[in-house]
């Protein structure tokens, strides 16, 4: 009955695709409410893997493999050389992500009630959207997991070309474009590796890299295996994104609606994260060696880089966007570092910034409906017409300058010990950014809510503070940014087996 | 030859020729004898029936092992049973299509026409998937060309239709010229017509004097049959007649004549150019010497179609030269020989046959109702006919090569060719993809018609049945093939196997 329960989780929100193709468009409160259930099997059974995890039963237990197509016509020679299964399965990492993008999936559903038109078409592509992330974290082969990151990649473009702000369809197209590039690139690495080992499955192709030992298809010189490996850079560093790729991701954050940004700053910039993991440490440990100095340089690049535009932007929106940068720059700082720490530190942050960035987003939606503007110019005194959304901004803001006992802090402190432990000085140039964390986010923040704007928006009159619907998903993220920041054991236990091998892979 | 030979030949293997001339002949005579105010429309259903009895014949010949008939002219194997149901599949959507087409002009008179010259032109090419002698082929090639010149200049009356007539006409001449032309020298070189011959005496000796002749005629031929698959050097036809002929005859053009022009042209260059030495150990033959200029044609192919596409306001000049970037990536499947070739070309053949004439239908429809073939006909279908814009998305996503589709599958297959030869055509497989993500540009501008822009006011759009089948059965083929592509995959491998037979 276990195989029953990845599939289910992954696909159930296709349910509600279907009973939303029966509603009539005008029926706005009963497809909100679809639309919001139809993302709750997938929470549940995600929270159900976790409590059985957490009971001791082996994640492996929840696999399953089943053919799908092969290539050629060789199945007389050797059954598995060219096939494609259709195979899904958890370690502690992906289950990890899974519930993350879960959680968030649900909580975005409630913060689409911002949505103004076409309900229907926006919640059949929001559900396929997270048919696709769910995927992504659970596939077992690279085409598989080619074919989800792909799924994500249509809904996402109509999401922000439709129901964006002014200059969607730009930002849908620099989506598109940057994207499609990333996806190119990595659709040629999956199919180089798939081509002349004949397998696609992770595992072996693991094994294949690391141990080798096993005759292939065309042989894979040492110089290759290097180039594959930028590659898979590449391609992940422009998800993720890294300096200079991130342009794309600007847009989209300013220009999409806030409750598809949560999801793309909380779990689509991290599937780049992921990959980087995943792939770039697990296909190629010894290439990613080599390299993973100039990753934690890339990282303290980003990091200073999104820091310092974060603090002249005049636009709320913009501000979060660089300091999405700035934040991925830790991720990339753990992911260099190389040892226990810091890989532990960057998926620490991944899971915490894709938290603290969708609470932030949430809370920037929920300011947008009042006053129509995020422009932290025109903003000012918000405490006073808003005083629990503004407290709650504060926390918010709190969480992701990495204040201690809040996950940011968790993750940054893991990241940076990682690093100075093998590189100190870069390290502790690095460290720079994390004060200009605290500047640009208290800045923003702090003039938002007691400041004065320079041109005040018109603001209502009375109090219009955040309602009791609203009020869920803030108090749910905060609860879990508390959590983790207060016992962090509650992420690093799933994610210990998955380090640890990767860390043997690597032979530290 | 006396009658007890001609007896003895297996006709059976010909019958759907048979079926198709049959009907051509009945078709003309129908044309000729009716009285002038009889609807020719429902002469299509006689087409049609003709096209799916030949469909039926040829599965019931699938079980036959490879027969030749009259000295090897004629010969069916798994490589002309596999691509003569592609041919004959495409023809039957085109009839429904061109059943369903009610224009303002041009196919009204001269309707009865337009089917018997379609199924003169789709004889030729079932012929030349069959022929096993340069004779045969090139007769095949000729009745498949001279029926597309009529057909591409059908709206008499049309100046854009009669301009497109005479430039397809005169680029198919100096192509064919051409193609003749390097023909020519491997009969001199040869002394013989007939393929397996011809290649058995050319790969019997190397003569490095011969090379050049050789080469004069591989890029002959392969130059002048560029111009069937609309690709470089021969492609600048394509938009012009795309644009001026009637929706079905595109339709026939950018699918079953290009279908045509692949089967010829694997027919030519593999039977007789794949066991060829290129020099004195045999080492390396002379199709894998040379197939470095078969994926530099491939690669400008795929750059000029997508690239120009960008600029194209025309949807149907713009889904020419996306046929033409989609011809570029079937040559990719070629260059790169190897063993998935066969399988790539089928399946991607297969992808495109029901893509392209899902969003062609999709295109009549529209281009019918309005008049108009600017792309900004599409502005708020999605609001209008949703069915219909969701449809089209389909069958774009597959163009674009999206996951989920067929189209995604099918350059799958081609990557596969293109990675696992040693060493791999990295290259070749680079611009490619890259060529594919400049075509998401211009395949999501019309999404963007479709989605995002407001709808002009227009009545609601009747979908007629011929064009409500063909629709379905593009979305079923589209979608069923590119998530479980292994039905089609299997069909190909226990029919036709890996088309061992293709050389015997």
């Amino acid at each position: 009955m276990s195989s029953f329960i990845l599939p289910s989780l992954i696909f159930s929100p296709l349910l509600g695709v279907v009973i939303l193709f029966f509603l009539s468009k005008n029926q706005e409160k009963a497809i909100k409410i679809v639309g919001f259930l139809a993302t709750l099997p997938s929470l549940l059974l995600s929270l159900f893997l976790y409590v059985q995890y957490k009971a001791g039963t082996e994640l492996s237990d929840f696999a399953i493999k089943e053919a799908w197509f092969t290539f050629g016509n060789l199945k007389q020679y050797d059954p598995k050389l060219f096939a494609v299964d259709f195979e899904l399965a958890l370690d502690g990492f992906s289950l990890v992500m899974v519930i993350l993008t879960a959680v968030l999936s649900t909580l975005a559903a409630i913060a689409s009630i911002h949505i103004k038109k076409e309900w229907k078409g926006y919640f059949i592509l929001f559900l396929i959207l997270q048919v696709g992330m769910l995927g992504v974290f659970t596939s077992q082969n690279l085409i598989l997991f080619f074919i989800f990151f792909e799924i994500t990649l249509i809904p996402m473009f109509f999401l922000i070309g439709k129901w964006g702000y002014l200059e969607k369809e730009k930002a849908a197209y620099s989506f598109l474009i940057y994207n499609g590039l990333g996806s190119a690139i990595l659709l040629i690495v999956i199919m180089v590796l798939f081509a002349r080992t004949g397998t696609s499955n992770i595992e072996a192709l693991r094994y294949i890299m690391t141990v080798g030992g096993v005759s292939l298809i065309a042989p894979i010189s040492g110089v290759m295996k290097y180039a594959l490996l930028i590659a898979l850079l590449v391609a992940f560093g422009i998800k993720l994104p890294i300096f200079p790729l991130h342009t794309w991701m600007l847009r989209v954050h300013v220009q999409a609606p806030p409750s598809i940004v949560m999801l793309h700053a909380g779990v689509l910039l991290k599937i780049g994260a992921f990959g980087l993991i995943r792939f770039g440490m697990g296909i190629f440990p010894q290439e990613f060696q080599k390299i993973a100095i100039y990753l934690a340089i890339l990282g303290v690049i980003n990091l200073l880089y999104g820091a310092f535009l974060a603090l002249i932007q005049t636009d709320f929106k913009m501000v979060l966007a660089y300091s999405s940068i700035s934040h991925m720059g830790i991720v990339l700082i753990g992911v260099g570092a190389l040892n226990e720490a810091g890989i532990q530190g960057a998926i620490f942050q991944v899971v915490s910034h894709g938290l603290i960035a969708a609470l932030l987003f949430f809370l920037v939606g929920v300011m947008y409906e009042r006053v129509q503007t995020s422009s932290i110019d025109r903003l000012g005194g918000l405490a006073k017409i808003m005083p629990l959304t503004s407290g709650f901004l504060l926390a918010a803001g709190m969480a992701s300058l990495g204040m201690p006992g809040m996950s940011g802090f968790v993750s940054e402190f893991m990241a940076f010990l990682g690093l100075f432990k093998e590189e100190p000085v870069l390290a502790g140039i690095g460290a720079i950014g994390i004060i200009l964390t605290a500047v640009y986010l208290l800045r923003a923040v702090l003039g938002i809510t007691f400041g004065t704007a320079k041109q005040p928006v018109p603001l209502p009159a009375e109090k219009s503070d955040i309602r009791a619907i609203e009020m869920a998903p803030v108090l749910v993220l905060l609860l879990l940014i508390v959590l983790i920041g207060v016992f962090p054991s509650i992420l690093s236990g799933p994610l210990q087996g998955a380090v640890e091998a990767i860390m043997i892979g690597i032979g530290g | 030859m006396d009658l007890e030979t001609m007896l003895s030949y297996e006709w059976g293997a010909m019958m759907p020729e048979f079926i198709i001339l049959g009907v051509v002949t009945l078709l003309s005579l129908l044309d000729l004898f009716l009285p002038k105010q009889y609807n020719r429309k429902s002469l299509a259903w006689i087409a049609l029936a003709g096209i799916i009895l030949a469909i039926i014949t040829l599965i019931s010949l699938f079980d036959l092992e490879v027969t030749s008939i009259l000295h090897d002219t004629f010969r069916l194997d798994s490589f002309a049973k596999a691509f003569k149901l592609l041919l004959l599949v495409g023809a039957a959507l085109v009839i429904l299509l061109a059943e369903s087409f009610s224009p303002k002009e041009g196919m009204a008179e001269n309707r009865g026409e337009f089917y018997y010259l379609f199924l003169a032109a789709l004889l030729g090419a079932m012929v030349m998937s069959s022929s096993g002698d340069l004779i045969t082929l090139f007769v095949g090639l000729e009745l498949l060309s001279i029926s597309s010149y009529i057909l591409a200049g059908f709206r008499k009356k049309n100046l854009a239709s009669n301009e497109s007539a005479m430039k397809y006409v005169i680029n198919g001449g100096i192509s064919t010229a051409i193609t003749l032309f390097g023909m020519s020298y491997l009969y001199g070189l040869t002394g013989s017509t007939n393929l397996i011959e011809m290649s058995g005496t050319m790969s019997a000796v190397f003569d490095g004097q011969f090379q050049y002749l050789l080469g004069l005629a591989f890029f002959m031929i392969l130059v002048g049959l560029s111009f069937k698959l609309a690709s470089v050097p021969f492609h600048m036809w394509a938009p012009d007649v795309y644009q001026g002929s009637p929706t079905p005859v595109t339709a026939f053009l950018s699918v079953v004549s290009k279908t045509a022009g692949f089967i010829i042209l694997l027919r030519i260059i593999i039977s007789l150019f794949l066991m060829t030495p290129s020099d004195e150990t045999g080492a390396l033959t002379f199709l894998e010497r040379n197939s470095d200029y078969i994926g530099f044609l491939a690669g400008i192919t795929m750059v000029v179609g997508n690239v120009i596409a960008l600029r194209q306001r025309n949807i149907k000049r713009m889904l020419a030269y996306s046929s033409i970037a989609h011809a570029g990536y079937i040559l990719v499947a070629i260059a790169v020989l190897g063993y998935f070739t066969f399988d790539a070309v089928w399946f991607y053949l297969v992808a495109y046959l029901f893509m392209n004439l899902g969003a062609l239908a999709v295109i009549q429809l529209i281009t019918d109702k309005t008049g108009s073939e600017d792309i900004s006909r599409f502005a708020g279908l999605y609001r209008t006919s949703p069915v219909l814009a969701v449809a089209m998305a389909i069958f774009i996503l597959s163009l674009a090569g999206i996951p989920g589709t067929a189209g995604f599958i099918g350059k799958l297959t081609i990557f596969m060719g293109a990675f696992s030869a040693d060493p791999g055509h990295y290259v070749l497989g680079s611009i490619m993809i890259g060529a594919t993500v400049i075509s998401y540009v211009y395949y999501f501008g019309i999404m963007t018609q479709m989605f995002f822009r407001p709808a002009l006011p227009t009545e609601k759009l009747k979908v007629p049945g011929g064009i409500m089948f063909v629709l379905v059965l593009c979305i079923g083929g589209t979608v069923l093939f590119g998530l479980a592509p292994n039905i089609a995959f299997d069909f190909l491998h226990t029919n036709f196997g890996s088309f061992e037979d293709f050389l015997q």
